[in-house]
């Protein structure tokens, strides 16, 4: 119930942890305006940008993004199925600045961390009290071989929504019937577990509808994967002879691909694609490990319950870049984390000790339009990591009704709707 | 007299999150990732702002122990203690 903890608790604890997390100077109890900057306006960073400002609008908050354009992820899979039109995944940053957010629509290029300041690519120099980076994901170019980025011209990721999602789905709408679509799935981690399955299961559905005779297979750099029964059965029922899984330890991990001629190539054999999807491995964001945030895995170990990275103090990391223990690399994740890290710098902001979280995700994918499937998980801080609470969360019931699976479809459009307009609306 | 004691320490626990700033109490702020923070959004989630605390409390518990029938809520109100849910539907009511 008393869910902070006291000045003088925290700080014992800090001083046991051996780490630099003493309390800062009240700055905002000194009247003094703080300054947060974010670097990176997706589900995450826009999200604490507001959550910030609506919580203190003493804070200066500054937004760095590349783009004037936000492109989502989640439903992108129904773009390059050619159930939705890309329109539906766009969103600007107008409100943002309406709530009094700095915007500065740049790369940040480097960090100094001693110093406090963030350098923009158009040379500004920024200064913060509390940086923020919610850098999202960045392909691991050197990790697939043959698979560069003049590689996803032809074989499109397509995990970055935006100019790939539309090559990928002008190659399906170009494919001729009869054709093999190939998607590569990586091990984890990555950015949406689940997605790759969703993104297959809705290609499946095109095809089935529109291209009967052709085919799609997974190959798989992994032996599980999310919600795994309910996409399985799914198949089973819906595409049975259009979709095939084949897991790691069946031939699935992909060692090699060949862009010019769409070719795949495993430990097992070859498997030659009319349309090749290489969903690569990844890593944080770049301006992560130019901040020094990032590990050797190149992902970003954080504080569960400030956010704060690990190897770098005052610096806090967001979604998908960061390591948050067992949630996973998803919007809704994002958005979660980014409420939970407001609070906890306004504290900081306060001088004050940051109080306990507790966090929720919640996941849909769509198996076909009218056919959802969730994932749902609640979370705290133990062990110095965000954990599942025994018990709680867990995937949708495995032999449900098709009624059930029309209302989490339903429910599915619904978060997305909610989720952006409490971002981006 | 135990429910009666009971009812005093949920009406005093409801007063002072009332009273507290409007900082969320743990778990509440992830909930607008489903329950709209804003009107007129195409859902058929409930928003919980201005919503009955009790109400809510009320739903939770069922969700919780089964009696209502759910898609998720089921698996995500049992990832909270009653004090929590109390303190989660206290805010919610004094949200606009």
């Amino acid at each position: 119930m008393a869910v902070h903890r006291s000045r003088r608790e925290f700080l014992k604890t800090a001083a046991k942890g051996g780490c630099a997390a003493l309390l800062p100077a009240p700055l905002l109890a000194q009247g003094a305006a703080p300054r947060v900057v974010v670097v990176g306006g997706g589900f995450a960073g826009a999200s604490i940008a507001r959550a910030l400002r609506r919580a203190d609008p003493r804070i200066a908050v500054t937004l760095v993004e590349a783009n004037r354009t936000f492109i989502a992820c989640p439903f992108s899979n129904g773009v390059i199925a050619g159930m939705r039109e890309i329109a539906a995944q766009q969103f600007g940053y107008d409100r943002l600045a309406a709530d009094g957010i700095t915007l500065a629509f740049t790369t940040a290029t480097a960090v100094d961390p001693q110093a406090r300041v963030v350098t923009l690519a158009v040379g500004t120099r920024l200064d913060y009290d509390r940086l923020v980076l919610a850098p999202g994901i960045d392909i691991r170019w050197d990790a697939l071989p043959g698979y560069n980025e003049a590689a996803a011209e032809q074989m499109p990721h397509a995990w970055k929504a935006g100019a790939q999602t539309l090559a990928l789905r002008r190659q399906l709408e170009a494919m001729e019937d009869g054709g093999t679509v190939v998607i590569a799935a990586p091990a984890n981690p990555f950015r949406c577990p689940p997605g790759p399955y969703e993104r297959a299961s809705l290609i499946a559905y095109y095809l089935k509808t529109r291209k009967p005779r052709s085919k799609l297979i997974i190959l798989d750099a992994k032996d599980a994967f999310s919600k795994q029964r309910l996409f399985l059965n799914a198949w089973n029922e819906l595409y049975p002879g259009i979709l095939e899984w084949v897991s790691q330890s069946k031939g699935g991990e992909v060692t090699e691909v060949d862009p010019a001629t769409k070719t795949f190539v495993t430990d097992f054999g070859k498997h030659q694609a009319s349309v090749g999807n290489v969903i690569p491995p990844q890593k944080a964001g770049r301006i992560a490990e130019l901040a020094g945030v990032a590990d050797r895995t190149g992902w970003c170990p954080i504080d569960p319950v400030t956010f704060e990275s690990k190897l770098v103090p005052n610096i806090h990391v967001l979604g998908d870049a960061a390591i948050a223990g067992a949630m996973p690399k998803s919007a809704f994740a994002a958005n979660a984390q980014a409420k939970v890290c407001a609070t906890a710098l306004v504290r900081l902001l306060r001088g004050e000790a940051p109080p306990t979280p507790k966090l929720i995700n919640t996941c849909y994918s769509l198996v076909a339009p009218d056919y959802g499937i969730s994932v749902a998980g609640v979370y705290h801080p133990a062990n110095g990591q965000l954990m599942d609470i025994a018990g709680a969360g867990g995937v949708s019931v495995i032999d449900a009704p098709r009624s059930t699976r029309s209302r989490e479809a339903s429910l599915a459009d619904g978060w997305f709707h909610t989720i952006t307009s409490e971002v981006f609306g | 007299m135990r429910l009666s004691l009971a009812l005093t320490l949920v009406a005093v626990s409801l007063a002072t999150a009332q009273a507290a700033s409007s900082e969320p109490p743990a778990g509440a702020a992830a909930c607008t990732g489903c329950h709209p923070a804003n009107t007129g959004v195409e859902t058929p989630v409930p928003r919980l702002a201005g919503r009955n605390a009790a109400d809510i409390v009320a739903a939770m518990q069922a969700f919780r122990s089964g009696q209502t029938p759910a898609t998720v809520m089921d698996r995500i109100a049992k990832g909270f203690t009653a004090e929590e849910i109390q303190a989660i539907a206290a805010w919610y009511a004094a949200q606009r």
